[in-house]
């Protein structure tokens, strides 16, 4: 009889439950760290270098939140997660912060329970060919066998276009985007198709990147961003403004080496930014230094951009949309104040 | 069953043993009941609380993605719903060819084992214990990569005259197109096996009435092929080939067989059998030496032996490892999502769940489907099993 009555606590138990959503920055201020959603390795954007060090553009936006919050940049606990792993991980509340090339899309944000904080990169979708098939545009892909990563947008893209242009063609979907290359360099395919980005990081891992190029079409919009649970709005404000914070950084003409400088006789911008005025940590819970110990730590968006996928990384990637918004881009913050 | 003693006195309703248990069993079945009832409506409230939505709207709506292998028509304009019955072909297609496949090779390689040729002998063991110690993963990886891979393109297919054409991209084989008449034939297909049945039946109670022996196999397969033959020619042949052709990046028309496929069914076919091998080897190995000897004393052929003697109490152990080998067959066809085959679990839990993102519902669907067809599995065997078993005396 006693284990009945434990069985019956143990139900009536967890139907009481309640959801424990709120309250994700008491959580990390006493856990000591972020615990960030990343890729599984893409090159520029989250990857491990030998040392298990991560970096690249996504894995900057952890680092911004825990220099933000946590006062440390480096206290970040990374989760490795595949495509198809990836919102679940942050529903469940296994992670604080999903920052993983992800795609800013209706469906994602209205019925996901997830809230889109803002777009660290604006990309679209493209195609990689063989040099040796001597195609030239993405309309002459009649026919072609198309390698393609499984539970991504680029799937309903590349549907959409060849229906649209009256195209046909075989879709070869794989799990990781390590595979799809696989897949490509083995023959399987004719066309790999991404987002440009990975495109670009893919083909320097290609035993022979010249022996491929990527067509001049783009078939979409890929704003890529950082996604946090819904239901939490303090949370998010501090993830929109970590992210805000690196974008109004390079806007102001402040980087991690000027940030001693602008925190102490910068203009007044500049030092609401950096903390030295105002009290826009007190308002988000965080410390007043947060934009300054971002920006120290992190960099600005410009440093973040060129180190991980722009002039100073492999993938040697133009400003393009990224830009600043005075500059021909899409960056944009709203003013910290 | 012995008959129940009659206890005449009994003593107060709740003393009974029989209430007792029927009491308890009663109380533990309404403490589980309710128990997942808490589960499921606190999940269901949760997700609410987070804005995440659930039910199963979304398997009428446009699925909007493509399959690469679909059984039945479709495309990027039908349902998610659709996209789990392609999925769910799929897995069946390339489980039935792995049970059929793996089923010959294991037999095979379990009767090689005892075979009186020291090559043929090492060379089934050297089989069983390579494939059997290897992780399915990496096989299934091994024959899509290093052996599959390794084929020419397109334009360099290897063909056998002009018909049938192996490259990177799959298998080509002409396809048959029916023309008006085909149902002719099917029916003549059709009324060959019923007549083999019927014949086989016939000929197995005359030997039981008479010990006259009729050749079946023979007379089927004359009639297998004779009747359709002949049905053929009276309708003026209604079919005419469809020969694959290079047209663009890949060959069009005819059938296709996709690597995937193929390396799939290859790597769960050399996996699964090497265990069916060792069940093989097992059941043999189960019957007693006696058994033979015995029959040879009888002055039974060799053949005969293995057939009427070895074979049916070898089966009594065979056939319930045969199951779970099975069973293990189908669940492992979810390896699929490794190298891109269309599978139920790549189709539906991959694509479809992550479109949607509704994965509690997409989870537990297909969990009630690999549940279902294990148990129909299961179903089937325990019948043949059945069949097989000791007839004993109750």
């Amino acid at each position: 009889m006693k284990q009945l009555t434990s069985v019956i606590a143990t139900g009536l138990a967890l139907s009481l439950s309640l959801s424990a959503q709120a309250g994700t920055l008491e959580d990390v201020q006493k856990r000591g760290n972020v615990s960030c959603g990343v890729s599984t390795g893409l090159a520029g954007f989250s990857q491990k270098d030998e040392n298990g060090v991560w970096s690249g553009l996504d894995v900057d936006v952890c680092r911004a939140v825990a220099a933000a919050v946590l006062g440390d940049a480096s206290k970040v606990q990374y989760k490795p997660l595949t495509a198809k792993e990836r919102f679940t991980a942050l529903q469940s509340g296994e992670i604080d912060i999903l920052s993983r090339n992800t795609t800013w899309t209706h469906t994602r944000d209205t019925s996901l329970g997830l809230n889109f904080a803002g777009v660290n990169y604006y990309d679209g979708q493209g195609f990689m060919v063989s040099k040796a098939l001597g195609v030239k545009s993405a309309l002459e892909l009649d026919g072609a066998a198309v390698c393609i990563q499984a539970g991504t947008t680029t799937e309903l893209n590349l549907a959409d276009y060849f229906r649209a242009n009256g195209l046909t063609y075989n879709a070869i979907t794989f799990d990781t985007s390590d595979q799809t290359r696989a897949g490509f360099e083995s023959g399987r395919c004719d066309v790999l198709t991404s987002d440009q980005s990975q495109l670009y990081a893919l083909r320097i891992g290609l035993s022979d990147p010249s022996s491929a190029i990527v067509l001049p079409e783009v078939i979409s919009k890929e704003p890529l961003g950082p996604v946090v649970s819904q239901g939490d709005d303090a949370w998010f404000n501090i993830v929109r403004w970590s992210l805000m914070a690196m974008v109004e950084a390079e806007f102001l003409g402040i980087d991690s080496a000027s940030a001693d400088k602008a925190k102490a006789e910068g203009n007044p911008s500049q030092k609401r930014l950096m903390g030295s005025e105002g009290d826009s940590g007190a308002k988000m819970g965080i410390p007043a230094e947060w934009g300054y110990n971002i920006v120290k730590q992190v960099g600005n968006y410009a440093e973040s951009f060129e180190r991980n996928v722009g002039a100073g990384s492999p993938l040697k990637i133009a400003r393009g949309l990224n830009a600043q918004w005075n500059e021909g881009g899409l960056m944009y913050s709203s003013p910290v104040r | 069953m012995s008959e129940k003693p009659q206890v005449k006195s009994s003593p107060s309703f709740f003393n009974n043993p029989r209430n007792r248990s029927l009491i308890y069993q009663f109380l533990l079945l309404a403490g589980l009941v309710y128990f997942f009832y808490g589960i499921i409506t606190n999940t269901l409230a949760n997700m609410e609380a987070r804005g995440i939505k659930s039910g199963y709207d979304f398997l009428f709506t446009t699925a909007g993605f493509d399959i690469l292998m679909s059984l039945i028509p479709y495309d990027a304009t039908y349902s998610y719903g659709r996209t789990f019955i392609v999925g769910l072909l799929n897995t069946i297609l390339v489980s039935t060819i792995g049970i059929v496949l793996a089923t010959i090779v294991g037999f095979l390689m379990g009767v090689a084992h005892f075979s009186k040729n020291w090559l043929i002998r090492k060379l089934a063991v050297a089989y069983i214990e390579t494939f059997r110690n290897i992780p399915l993963l990496l096989q299934i990886f091994f024959w899509y990569f290093a052996v599959l891979a390794t084929l020419p393109s397109a334009r360099q297919s290897l063909s056998i005259g002009e018909a049938i054409f192996l490259n990177v991209r799959g298998l080509y084989l002409p396809g048959l197109i029916a023309e008006s008449g085909a149902g002719f034939v099917y029916t003549a297909i059709g009324l060959a096996f019923t007549a083999i049945f019927f014949l086989a039946r016939w000929a197995r109670k005359r030997q039981n009435d008479t010990g006259q022996q009729f050749p079946v196999f023979l007379t089927s397969l004359g009639i297998l092929f004779g009747l359709p033959l002949i049905a053929l020619l009276l309708s003026g042949i209604p079919f005419v080939w469809d020969f694959p052709a290079l047209k663009g990046f890949n060959f069009r028309g005819g059938i296709t067989v996709i690597p995937e496929l193929m390396a799939l069914a290859l790597a769960l076919t050399v996996y699964t059998g090497a265990f069916i091998a060792e069940a093989v080897r097992a059941g043999v190995q189960a019957v007693p030496h006696g058994q033979t000897e015995a029959a040879r004393s009888l002055g039974l052929k060799e053949s005969r032996i293995m057939k009427l003697i070895i074979v049916p109490q070898a089966m009594r152990v065979i056939v319930p490892l045969l199951n779970s080998e099975y069973q293990s067959l189908v669940k492992n066809s979810t390896l699929a999502t490794a190298i891109g085959y269309p599978d139920l679990f790549t189709v539906f839990v991959g694509t479809t769940l992550n479109q949607t993102g509704q994965a509690i519902e997409i989870v537990f669907m297909t969990m009630a489907v690999y549940f279902v067809i294990n148990m129909t599995i299961s179903f089937v065997m325990n019948r043949f099993n059945a069949s097989v078993e000791l007839a004993e005396r109750n």
